[in-house]
């Protein structure tokens, strides 16, 4: 279970551009719940999610996974157990190295970084295995640096190797934005067999409304720091693209514009 | 012929150093100025150590170690005291000047000619046959530059290789890996320095001396001799001329030590068109700026070409 409890966040603290973007902000998720979350552009999604991950501290509050407060365990000690694609697709792979060596080093984590071999043999094909799932036929360029990849075809690799060894945790940010319409098809039926097989809780953010109507079990829409919805169960599977974009609509109104 | 020898004995030296180099401003993305020091230091220890009578062979283990420790002093300055990295550099080098001193016995300058060396030992006096002497030390050095760079291409292919290679390109990823960025850099700066300081070692056993200045413009030798290998002979994109008339991409690490010879080529034709011994730190920076200056040139005209 992972929870936030009270957290305040400023962006900017004792500057002229001080915001505050967090205030007593709470929110809990349940082991096994797949969150989507959307909301209009500078909502605070991406924060939330640094928040969680420990990219950025908190002014206040507490973070929770379980019974153990995380809120000052550095970020590179809570990705242990968590699988992360970023908003930028180049965040998610190391362009000068090849696809195999990409791979590869998704297939270390948690394993010391010794100095055994960097890539082992006989993983390859299981590599190339996964790769094809993707179907953007890059198991065939196993030797290409991934910076001559196009940003979709990264982030495609990008979700493999967050999810390649044992995690808890998926958090994806706008994960399929860089995609074309049927790769982004693909790649979203593939995180719901992933996120199933692997039984991983997961944060999911989207500007994709269907995408969040259609997957996931729990809905919740940002705006300015809160979530203004939250929906799981039945009342999740009830919701419908226009309830969202009614809510889109009004919450524009009340800003207005 | 001497020329040439010459010029293979000060570029196997400094290719070492220039190993170095690749590892933290390619590899890192860090310019790090304390190799400046830490070549001087490995002079410093070599030359004390050898008069003190440590086994001339046994110094270079032991500059590379005293390197990677200055190496890892530099890396926590940056890492753990977020100091900028050039900075971080620049605190070690000052610093470093004076214990590299106090290594020396408080001397600017150490004379080991009548000792003996990697160089010059019975050893060698007794087995080498003849005619093979002249070539005994480019020999030697050719070994060494050897070894050292087959060993950073093994590391280099090692999980903690590949985690190095990944911090300088993505350091996001190596966060997501749950690995502390900062330990990995620490890691590289440690090897650098080490790779620097054993050829600083080489260096003060070929001369025959230490002298506190020998570090000046380290670095940019180190990255004028990174620059051209890598530009010259293994361009990112488009068809180096290594590769078009071989087929076969260059190891940069082989291209680093290219540059460095081709480098010290450089510097020798200057000076045999007439400049002066006096000349060469100046030389040294031209040369430096021509490279810069060609090696972005050439980048635009891949880009444009793309
Ligand atoms: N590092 C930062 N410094 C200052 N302000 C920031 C910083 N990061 C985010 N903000 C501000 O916080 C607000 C929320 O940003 P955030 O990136 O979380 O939005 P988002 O919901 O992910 O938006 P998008 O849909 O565009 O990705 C924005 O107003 C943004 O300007
Ligand atoms: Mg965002």
């Amino acid at each position: 279970m992972l929870k936030l409890n009270n957290i305040n966040k400023y962006y900017n603290t004792g500057t002229v551009n001080e915001i505050c973007l967090f205030e007593d902000f709470n929110l809990s998720i349940e082991e096994g719940e797949f969150v989507s979350v959307v909301g209009s552009n500078g909502s605070g999604k991406t924060s939330m999610l640094n928040i969680i991950c420990g990219s950025i501290p908190v002014d206040s509050g507490t973070i929770y996974i379980g019974k153990e407060n995380i809120t000052h365990m550095p970020e590179f000690r809570r990705l242990r157990r968590i699988g992360r694609v970023y908003q930028n697709p180049a965040m998610g792979t190391c362009p000068h190295m090849t696809i195999l060596e990409n791979m590869a080093l998704a297939d270390n984590k948690g394993k010391p970084f010794n100095l055994r071999r960097g890539t082992d043999k006989k993983r390859v094909d299981s590599y190339r295995e996964s790769l094809k799932t993707l179907g953007l036929g890059l198991e065939d360029k196993l030797h290409v640096k991934v910076g001559v990849l196009s940003g979709g075809q990264r982030q495609a690799m990008a979700l493999l190797m967050s999810a390649m060894t044992p995690i808890e945790f998926l958090i994806l940010d706008e994960h399929t934005a860089a995609l074309d319409p049927k790769t982004a098809e693909v790649i979203m039926e593939l995180t719901d067999q992933i996120v199933k097989s692997k039984h991983l809780t997961t944060i999911m953010v989207t500007h994709n409304l269907r995408y969040a109507v259609d997957y996931g079990s729990r809905l919740l829409m940002m705006h300015q720091g809160q979530a203004v919805m939250d929906k799981a169960g039945r009342e999740k599977t009830a919701v419908k693209i226009e309830d969202l974009l009614e809510r889109f609509n009004a919450i524009s109104v009340e800003c207005g514009n | 012929m001497t020329v040439i020898m010459g010029i293979l004995e000060e570029g196997l030296i400094y290719a070492v150093m220039a190993l170095g180099v690749y590892i933290t401003y390619k590899i890192l993305d860090f310019p790090d100025l304390s190799v400046d020091s830490t070549f001087p230091l490995g002079a410093a220890l070599t030359a004390s150590a050898i008069l003190a009578g440590v086994s001339p062979a046994l110094t270079l283990i032991l500059s590379f170690l005293a390197g990677a420790l200055a190496g890892c002093v530099t890396g926590f300055i940056h890492v753990k005291l977020k100091v900028r990295d050039l900075l971080s550099g620049i605190i070690v080098m000052t610093g470093l000047y004076s214990l590299n001193l106090r290594i020396a016995g408080g001397r600017a300058n150490v004379p080991i000619f009548t000792q003996e060396t990697i160089f010059e030992n019975p050893f060698l006096a007794e087995h080498v046959p003849a005619p093979l002497s002249p070539y005994v030390i480019v020999l030697i050095l050719f070994l060494i530059t050897l070894a050292c760079k087959v060993l950073l291409d093994l590391y280099l292919n090692t999980r903690s290789g590949y985690l190095l290679r990944a911090v300088g390109d993505n350091e996001a990823l190596v966060t997501s890996l749950a690995k502390d960025k900062g330990m990995v850099k620490i890691i590289g700066l440690a090897l650098a320095n080490g790779f620097t300081a054993l050829a600083g070692s080489v260096y003060c056993q070929h001369k025959g001396f230490f002298e506190i200045s020998v570090g000046t413009g380290t670095m940019v030798i180190g990255l004028a001799s990174v620059i051209m290998g890598i530009q010259l002979l293994t361009p990112e994109t488009g068809t180096s001329p290594f590769s078009s008339v071989f087929k076969k991409e260059l190891r940069p690490t082989t291209a680093v030590i290219a540059g460095s010879v081709l480098y010290k080529a450089c510097i020798s034709a200057a000076i045999s068109l007439g400049l002066e011994a006096n000349d060469l730190k100046l030389i040294t920076s031209i040369l430096f700026l021509i490279i810069l200056v060609v090696s972005t040139e050439r980048r635009k005209k891949v880009k444009t070409h793309a």
